[in-house]
């Protein structure tokens, strides 16, 4: 298998698109493997225990049943401890070209997306991923882009951390 | 940014007249009369829309008591920007992970996989 210099030749950085009057997420991302891998990583619960997760914290996953009607939870972990806990269902698992669950958070119950991935073949052994995110209003939507900006800082802090502690 | 402030900005842009009036700020400054000139609408619809986009915080109006030229405030596309590119690069972040994870795996387990014929995505 060869490797690349400049990954950024092969594959392209996600994009986001937030629509001004849909409370959408829209995120697009080309990886450099063929779509049926591709979607295992996005399936099979030991690969993707590996890089679903948020940053700095370990996923456990205590429920994955990737088929369609299926179920899951996850929690994430920071030393241990739970910090976050989620939970959907798979409402359709179809083999290589497309994923549909839905998505809760428990710290907020009342609030489900429906999380439509669609993997497209872009017949020359990469992938194209456009997930798309769908919640109740446009608040709830500006919300969770907000909260991901907290935890951007957040682990900003914690890289800062690490650096003052070695010197 | 607040959230609040957040959602005041979206609801804003959501109106494409509003987007469009944002547009003609963001040549330069100008007036109520000069804005409503190219819509058929009332100088108190453009009025009305500018409120909207000035509570928002994205437009502002000089201290002239008579022409009272709005001005756009471009910081806050450049707050709006920064604070979609976190998320960006949040997203990334977890995908190139995902791009470790798939340089990892073998290439023999699975279905089997073929070479890609022609047009084989082109239904879907």
């Amino acid at each position: 298998m060869s490797t690349h210099a400049k990954p950024e030749a092969t594959t392209r950085e996600t994009t986001i698109e937030a629509d001004p009057n849909l409370p959408t997420i829209r995120i697009i991302r080309d990886f450099d493997a063929p779509r049926e891998k591709v979607f295992r990583a996005w399936i099979e619960p030991d690969l993707v225990a590996q890089w679903l997760g948020p940053k700095s914290t370990e996923m456990r996953i205590d429920e994955w049943n990737a088929r369609t009607g299926g179920n899951y939870r996850y929690a994430a972990l920071r030393d241990g401890e739970e910090v976050a806990a989620f939970y959907g269902s798979f409402h359709e698992v179809r083999p290589s070209e497309r994923l549909v669950q839905t998505f809760t958070w428990e710290g907020m119950p009342d609030g489900v997306s429906l999380e439509t991935m669609t993997f497209e073949d872009l017949e020359d052994g990469r992938t194209r991923t456009i997930g798309l995110s769908l919640v109740d209003n446009l608040e709830a939507r500006d919300a969770i882009m907000a909260s991901g900006m907290e935890v951007g800082v957040y682990e900003g802090y914690e890289k800062l951390d690490a650096l003052l502690a070695q010197s | 940014m607040s959230d609040d402030r957040l959602s005041r900005v979206f609801a804003a842009l959501a109106d494409p007249t509003r987007r469009d009036i944002v547009a003609r700020l963001a040549v330069g400054d100008a007036t109520v009369s000069q804005l409503a000139a190219p819509y058929h609408v009332s100088i108190q619809a453009v009025s009305k829309h500018l409120r909207v986009l000035e509570d928002a915080g994205l437009v502002s109006h000089g201290h002239d008591a008579q022409r009272r030229p709005r001005h756009l405030e471009a910081e806050v596309f450049d707050m709006m920007t920064a604070w979609i590119e976190r998320y960006r690069r949040q997203a990334e972040e977890r995908y190139r992970r995902l791009d470790a994870v798939l340089a990892s795996m073998d290439d023999d387990s699975g279905p089997t996989i073929t070479e890609p014929t022609i047009n084989q995505g082109a239904a879907s």
